[in-house]
């Protein structure tokens, strides 16, 4: 096997274990969640199925899975079973560029198979990285577009509808946040992003230098993936599940999953380009006057930190969606266009500002 | 393997270009559309234009198909329905048309073969200094005026829509009635 | 990497950038102000100042700016002149019409300087990106204008049908670009031009061919020659008057500025025969369709939607006369289309004003029959509209008989004598439906159940006509002073 295969290879494992290791913690978030949501509303949440209820989503997993696999008679087949994958497909392959780690591993197999193998910490670092999570994250819409349209259902129908002007409207302001963090990095990689917050001793994150961006980002994540107070496409007491309507069984879990993956997606994306990513303040200082044992195990501090870091911001839709009232969807949209979009712009333009002063200043250019 | 890969895709191309004409159902037309799009994306991606690729994933799948499934279902019945037949004899002269402009442009493609673009810039230095620099260096400055006329051009068009889509409460009350003319 | 910024004339583009500056104030004054009136008398005079800079424009050496991109030579600036007489007399007009109307908006003398801009680009360009920019810019705006009456079914009609044939000729422009750029791997038309005379074997490429095909269909289209002018009745029907005025004159004149240049830089020297003959043979059949469609129609504003198709056809022979001999029989073909625009500037929104006085709310007052008696009703707005149609027709002494006269001439010389020959056939077909206005303006008169009450003419388009009508006899007496302007009018 040439090298080239077995790098190949690599991503290919890489790829499944990332998939499935989100699948794995969806199964645990969503009994968080569940849980959360029920202290805040001063109940006790699930805690019938196993101890403290742990094993509640496991047996929620088994019932879908256990229940008929049925096709209403009036819907479009082809676009109906394909629109769950879609949605989970495109949530998923923005993993393939997010960094979880610094450092590439390399297994020294030259006595075996003559070649070493490098353990990338991310699947794909490309140059246009940050383009590339824009454009995927911006094809999440079609899954619950296609499922609301073939379910040829009004309810349905006006859930997907109402998403693909949500979900245009949002990634305006969503692209221009991303766009001032971009004309302040120079870059387009994402791991060169995460490396410019290291600078500082790790205090660069861009979250203190560009709150406005940051804030804007996460109320526009919010609305892409229809998260409270954001999540009119599937609206219970006005749309009876909206595009989810007349889908049951694991195709219903399958949408379920995308949902959680594609809000999950936008956490890693905020923790990478806004919260430092994989890195801790000082982190990499302290590390630096450690034993080389200790120094060899930064890559799992890194992933532990960036899993832990994505969790937390995780949590925190979860308070949101606990703590705010759903909007009405004309304020949705006048909200995005009359305020975010602006605002977005203005912060562009005085990022840019800022750095061509600053630039002058400095002697620069 | 790259002559495999395009081979496979290019295949892929067509067959979707050709189900965007010939489906009857306008959402299936959208999505080959949208699998036109992707594969022209990784045309883009295996010509090594990285940037090309993903704008053309960004603006056309994500932004443009999406508005057309969205005035799909807005217009509903009306656009959804099917289409009798394809066999006519103007769509006849249409296949025979596009078949000469076929063979004419592959007769000329192995006639006279392309010299390919004249830019000044290297794959020595689109790998230093990255290919969304180097556009945007160009933009702002051989294609400078382009820009801005895009900028323009852009302007143009929120003026119209914003007028066209104008409440017609606001509209003065004066105006002239509707009127069908002979 | 390091940036290089270029130095940049602004001055070469001044009259382009006081048209889109002025077009933002009168944007920001949209807000300000409740009186829609102001903006566009502030439009009007805005384009005076828009004028200005042409003068020294017109006396510089032809520098070429922004990269070689655009170019303003003299032939750019005798254009920028045309398309703004043209956006001045049309918003004359527009600001009588759209006040009877009930629509006098802000945004619609925005949209008329806008696209006047793009008019000006398309002129200005030597690249074909810009020439396609500036060919959006200006059509947008006019699909909107089209549609402006948003209270009329046929304004709407208008916009639609505008709207999507233009964005097919649009696509075919724009597929004629793309295979021109695959042949000779550039843009930009000077370099394009460069390409085939020191590539001698590509010059029968027929990829070329077919892009120079695509990017003459997408022109005819813009032009309404004739196969492709199924909009037009319909569109300049349907579309305010005012806006019909500006769209019949300036669309056509862009058109014929951008292909112009294209044909004469670009492919000068390469597939002369070829398109030397499509073009005439759209010349043919664009002026004889259009007269003998102009022929039948009872209305006014059709009547002349067609005659203007058959203008497309008398310009296109001057298009046809340009592969000439020698270097003089050229710019004489050059500037003979120059002054054809420019006299058709005039004697055409001179036309139209009239039919937008004519024009009553809520009624049509666009047949023939409504200008019954009008002699007796507004006599000095009979006696213009004569002298309109009697320059449209091309009788002597009015500056549409000279117009005639120096393309019909430019094609004797360029070796088209029978075009030239069809062309004056047709010229004596359209006085039947020409002369056939003013017969209804002057000769029915003792009919009994025709109105006769005076027709108010206010201040705006009074003097739009007044304007008008003076050119049109003036430089119909003394036509030297305005062909030698236009000779100044060579490609840089």
């Amino acid at each position: 096997m040439s090298q080239e295969i077995v790098q190949l290879l690599v991503d290919i494992v890489k790829l499944i274990i990332i998939a499935s290791v989100i699948m794995g913690i969806f199964t645990f978030i969503l009994l968080v969640e569940r849980k959360l949501i029920g202290r805040f509303t001063r109940r006790y949440g699930p805690n019938r199925v196993g101890p403290f209820g742990l094993l509640q989503s496991i047996a929620d997993a088994v019932k879908m899975m256990l229940k008929e696999e049925m096709v209403p008679g009036h819907v479009d087949k082809v676009i109906y079973v394909m629109a769950p994958g879609m949605a989970l497909m495109t949530a998923l392959s923005v993993f393939a560029v997010i960094p979880f780690a610094r450092d590439t591993v390399v297994l020294p197999l030259e006595s075996l198979i003559g070649f070493s193998v490098y353990l990338t910490p991310w699947v794909a670092d490309i140059n246009v990285g940050v383009l590339y999570l824009l454009a995927v994250g911006s094809l999440g819409s079609y899954g619950i577009i296609l499922g609301g349209w073939s379910s040829n259902n009004k309810y349905s129908l006006l859930g997907a509808l109402r998403t693909s002007a949500q979900m245009l409207s949002y990634e305006l302001p969503l692209g221009v946040a991303v766009l001032s963090v971009v004309v302040m990095t120079g870059t387009l990689r994402v791991t060169e992003i995460v490396e410019w917050q290291t600078q500082f001793a790790g205090l660069a994150w861009i979250v203190f230098l560009q709150p406005v961006a940051f804030l804007i980002f996460f109320i526009s994540a919010l609305a892409e993936a229809g998260r409270a107070p954001f999540d009119l496409p599937e609206t219970e007491n006005e749309l009876i599940g909206g595009f989810m309507t007349e889908y049951g069984a694991l195709k219903f879990g399958l949408f379920q999953a995308a949902e959680f993956v594609h809000a999950m997606m936008f956490c890693t994306i905020t923790v990478t380009v806004f919260l430092g990513g994989w890195n801790m303040p000082f982190l990499n200082e302290i590390l630096n006057i450690m034993p080389t044992p200790i120094q060899a195990l930064a890559p799992v501090l890194h992933l532990g930190i960036f899993i832990g870091k994505s969790l937390a911001v995780y949590c925190s839709l979860i308070w949101i969606r606990a703590s705010v009232p759903r909007m009405r969807f004309d304020q949705l949209m006048a909200f995005c266009w009359k305020w975010l979009l602006p605002i977005a712009l203005l912060n562009l333009f005085a990022t840019v500002m800022g750095l061509a002063i600053t630039a002058e200043l400095l002697g620069l250019w | 393997m790259e002559l495999t890969i395009f081979i496979i895709v290019a295949v892929l191309s067509v067959v979707s270009a050709l189900g965007v004409i010939f489906n009857k159902n306008v959402v299936y037309s959208a999505l080959f559309l949208l699998v036109n799009f992707l594969t022209i994306a990784v045309f883009y991606l295996m010509l090594n234009a990285q940037f090309l690729g993903m704008v053309q994933i960004l603006v056309y799948a994500g932004a443009i198909v999406v508005l057309i499934l969205f005035v799909v279902m807005l217009l509903g019945e009306q656009l959804g329905e099917d289409i009798s037949s394809w066999v006519t004899p103007a769509n006849g002269v249409i296949i025979v048309l596009a078949l000469i402009l076929l063979t004419i442009i592959g007769t000329a493609v192995t006639d006279y073969p392309t010299t390919g673009a004249k830019g000044d810039f290297t794959p020595e230095l689109i790998q230093e200094y990255g290919q969304a620099e180097m556009i945007g260096v160009t933009l702002f400055t051989d294609y400078l005026l382009s820009v801005q006329l895009a900028g323009v051009l852009l302007l143009v068009g929120i003026v119209g829509v914003i007028w066209l889509a104008r409440n017609d409460e606001q509209l003065p009350a004066t105006g002239d009635v509707p009127t069908k003319e002979a | 990497m390091p940036i290089e910024f270029p130095v940049l004339n602004f001055f070469a583009l001044s009259p382009i950038i006081v048209v889109i500056v002025l077009a933002l104030v009168v944007m920001f004054m949209d807000m300000l102000s409740s009186d829609k009136t102001v903006l566009g008398y502030l439009t009007v005079f805005g384009l005076f100042g828009a004028l200005m800079p042409c003068v020294p424009l017109l006396n510089q050496t032809k520098a070429p700016t922004f990269q070689n991109m655009v170019v303003s030579d003299g032939y750019a600036v005798v254009f920028y002149i045309i398309f703004i007489v043209t956006a001045l007399l049309s918003s004359l007009i527009a600001l009588t019409y759209l006040e009877n109307r009930g629509m006098q908006q802000g945004e619609y003398y925005i949209l008329i300087l806008l696209s006047t801009s793009g008019m000006m680009l398309m002129a200005a360009s030597t690249d074909l990106i810009v020439t396609f920019l500036g060919l959006e810019i200006m059509s947008i705006a006019l699909y909107v204008l089209a549609g402006f009456n948003r209270r009329s079914i046929s304004s709407g009609e208008a916009g639609l049908k505008y709207f999507l044939l233009g964005a097919f000729a649009s696509a075919f422009f724009l597929y004629g670009v793309a295979f021109i750029y695959g042949a000779t791997g550039s843009t930009n038309i000077h370099e394009i031009g460069g390409w085939f005379s020191t590539n001698e074997i590509y010059q029968s490429n027929p990829i070329a061919l077919v892009g120079l095909a695509l990017l003459i269909i997408g022109f005819a289209f813009k032009v309404a020659a004739v196969p492709f002018h199924w909009w037009t009745p319909d569109v300049y029907h349907g579309a305010p008057t005012s806006a019909t005025a500006f769209m019949a004159v300036g669309a056509k004149a862009a058109g014929f500025a951008a292909l112009v240049r294209i044909l004469a830089i670009s492919f000068g020297g390469v597939f002369t025969v070829q398109w030397q003959i499509a073009i005439s043979l759209l010349a043919v059949i664009t002026m004889t369709s259009g007269n003998i469609a102009a022929l039948a129609q009872k209305d006014v504003k059709r009547m002349l939607a067609y005659s203007s198709i058959a203008h497309a056809g008398y310009l296109l022979v001057g298009v046809a006369a340009l592969p000439a001999s020698n270097e003089l029989y050229r710019v004489q073909a050059v500037s003979g289309l120059l002054f054809y625009l420019m006299s058709y500037a005039f004697m055409n929104i001179g036309a139209f004003a009239v039919v937008a006085l004519l024009e009553k709310q809520g009624k049509i007052g666009t047949k023939l029959s409504d200008y019954t008696t009008l002699s007796t009703r507004q006599p000095f707005v009979a006696f213009v509209m004569l002298l309109f149609m009697f320059s449209l027709t091309g009788i002597p002494p009015f500056i549409g008989f000279w117009g005639k006269w120096y393309i019909f001439w430019a094609a004797v010389d360029a070796n088209l004598g029978w075009l030239a020959a069809i062309g004056m056939i047709n010229s004596a077909i359209s006085a039947f439906y020409y002369l056939s206005v003013v017969v209804q303006m002057y000769m029915h008169t003792e009919q009994a159940d025709v109105e006769t009450t005076p027709i108010a003419l206010p201040a705006p388009i009074a003097i739009a006509v007044t304007v008008t009508a003076m050119f049109t006899l003036l430089f119909g007496l003394w036509p030297t002073p305005l062909i030698n302007l236009m000779s100044l009018a060579v490609f840089g």
